[in-house]
């Protein structure tokens, strides 16, 4: 088997075995990624004297019979809007292109803390803002499975390396699915932890009540040992969970007689494509066959969410973008007249469309005259949203639908329509306005390309997330799927 | 419905120099996606409060004692353009 196509866990094995070094594995990253990369540019900046380096490290601790934790020496990709000391971030946005921050995110130093080896920060959609990661303000990603079409977004980058073997594991962020779709899209495991599992302290913010950092991974077991990592009380992020959090790995039990599945049937309704609910319906039967206990739920209120997500994720991102001004980084333009201008031209240069869209109905919905209509309306709605997720879970242990509504579709397909791209985003959005943990596992492929089925758990459960997910994964062959890059 | 007025009055607000064609596509598509959103008026919310935060946190407090810095150096190592230890910005009256 070719190295990487190895999870993690295997690679460890491999590792504290010494029958290869963690040098080797970072060599091995490159070779794959001067191969690939031409064709799927998963990358914005690519570290790899820094990966060497660290390398090297790890190897002189086992060589010196140090003991090294489970994902030491793992190659690991990260999102470019987690903040990396004397690292480019960008945030895929020109108006940060030669931003370099002077501190380490926590969710990545807790990572180097584990002796993880980081090859380079991946493309994504502008700040964030998108489903294809097609609103990257430098270039477009493709998606391994078939280069003509997108790797899903916003961490459209963190996903593909993770499936074109550029990087075992990778880290990106979801505000509205944007772990969770780009791994249904790409044929790996994601996801969201529950909001305050993981410190934002450093991740560059779009909209800081549903933001939240996970990660991408081949399999259930290597996602909870990334878990183990990144999860944990931050007193740098105010609103991280002062929780005591389990160790992930006891949850990998094959095993789910007596769990109780509910199905929403507003995530199975006509939006979504016949052949992918035939992948779900499958894996439903599966789970069942398995011992678990599935039946159809509601959660009434799903229609709303879209339109609650896009007022508050926007009101939130005007304010949180209202500090690129051109004062302190980034870009600023030559020649202003005063310091208006500056801020105003500064601002027009450096970002993209789909963040000025974002910002303006942002804007619009908080000011004056307008606050109660929309913002204030979304939040009620919000609540209700959180309510029909509450009552659910006092049936049901999990709740499961698709992750999309479709498979990948093809680049330049919907940039047109704003309002078709972001229905991309209905099954996964939810879940970011009720603030709990859902994740998205492959469940087969429609006409050579992945299905994700997306799990959705009650606040801090992401243990049964993964048990439920473990188990389909060992009684299936879903996850160990891998695509032919440029050759189907 | 928003006229391209209150597209250039909104840009203003957001600091944002929009051209022509900006302001056109925006007019139109804020006008789909207001439409969108206008759905929510359907639903009675009388007594539902609204949730800004899923944590029930309220005030987060810490001890008042010094702790790390960034030194001025790396603070303004990103600054398009200092003076001493300040950023510079044209002139702002």
């Amino acid at each position: 088997m070719d190295l990487l196509q190895r999870t993690a866990h295997q690679l460890h094995e491999m590792l504290v075995k010494k029958e290869i070094s963690a040098s080797e594995i970072t060599a091995a990253v490159y070779r794959r990624i001067e191969e690939v990369e031409d064709k799927v540019k998963s990358f914005l900046t690519i570290t790899r004297e820094h990966a060497e380096a660290r390398a090297r490290q790890v190897d002189k601790k086992i060589a010196a019979g140090e003991p090294v934790g489970p994902l030491a020496g793992i190659p690991v990709a990260v999102k470019d809007n987690m903040c990396t000391e004397g690292i480019r971030t960008t945030c895929a946005s020109k108006i940060l292109y030669n931003f370099v921050p002077p501190y380490t995110a926590t969710a990545v130093a807790r990572m180097n803390a584990a002796d993880m080896v980081m090859v380079g920060k991946t493309n994504m959609d502008e700040f964030a803002m998108g489903s294809s990661t097609e609103n990257s303000g430098f270039h477009l990603t493709h998606n391994p499975w078939d280069l003509e079409r997108v790797p899903g977004g916003s961490s459209g980058g963190s996903a593909a390396a993770v499936a074109a073997g550029e990087a075992v594991v990778s880290l990106g962020s979801d505000t509205g699915g944007s772990i969770r779709q780009p791994a249904s899209f790409c044929g790996v495991v994601g996801m969201k932890p529950t909001y305050g599992g993981v410190s934002r302290y450093g991740l560059v913010a779009y909209a800081s009540s549903l933001d939240q950092i996970g990660p991408f991974t081949k399999d259930v077991t290597d996602m909870a040992h990334m878990l183990n990592v990144i999860c944990g009380h931050d007193p740098m992020d105010s609103t991280s969970a002062n929780v005591q959090h389990p160790d992930f790995t006891k949850f990998l039990i094959n095993d789910i007689k007596g769990i109780k599945i509910g199905v929403p049937r507003e995530y199975m309704a006509d939006g979504i494509d016949p052949l992918v609910k035939e992948r779900i319906k499958e894996a439903i039967k599966k789970l069942t066959e398995l011992g678990a206990y599935v039946e159809e739920t509601s959660l009434p209120h799903t229609d709303y969410a879209m339109p609650a997500y896009y007022l508050i994720a926007t009101a939130e991102a005007s304010s949180n973008l209202a500090r690129y001004d051109g004062v302190r980084y980034g870009l600023r333009v030559e020649d202003a007249r005063d310091v208006v201008d500056m801020f105003m031209r500064s601002r027009s240069q450096g970002f993209g469309e789909e963040v000025k869209r974002r910002i303006m109905l942002g804007t619009y919905s908080l000011s004056a005259g307008y606050y109660d209509a929309y913002y204030l309306k979304a939040l009620k709605v919000r609540t209700l949203i959180k309510q029909d997720f509450d009552k659910a879970f006092e049936k049901y242990d999990v709740l499961l639908s698709p992750t999309s509504p479709s498979t990948a579709f093809k680049i330049g397909e919907m940039v047109h329509d704003p309002m078709q791209m972001y229905l991309q985003d209905v099954c996964t959005i939810p879940v970011n306005l009720a603030g709990i943990p859902a994740l998205s596992i492959p469940c087969g492929l429609v006409n050579h390309l992945p299905v994700g089925l997306q799990l959705m758990g009650k606040a801090f459960a992401e243990g049964t997330l993964l048990r439920v997910a473990y188990t389909l994964e060992q009684n299936t062959e879903f996850t160990r799927l891998q695509p032919v890059i440029g050759g189907a | 419905m928003i006229s391209k007025q209150d597209v250039e009055h909104v840009a203003l607000l957001a600091r944002l120099e929009l051209n022509e064609e900006e302001k056109e596509l925006y007019t139109r598509q804020l006008n789909k996606i207001l439409d969108a959103a206008r759905a929510l008026q359907e639903l009675n919310t009388d007594g539902v409060p609204p949730t800004a935060h899923v944590l029930p946190i309220q005030n987060v407090f810490r001890e008042d004692r010094v702790g790390e810095h960034i030194d001025p150096e790396k603070a303004l190592a990103n600054a398009p353009d200092r003076e001493e230890n300040f950023f510079k910005v044209p002139k702002i009256v």
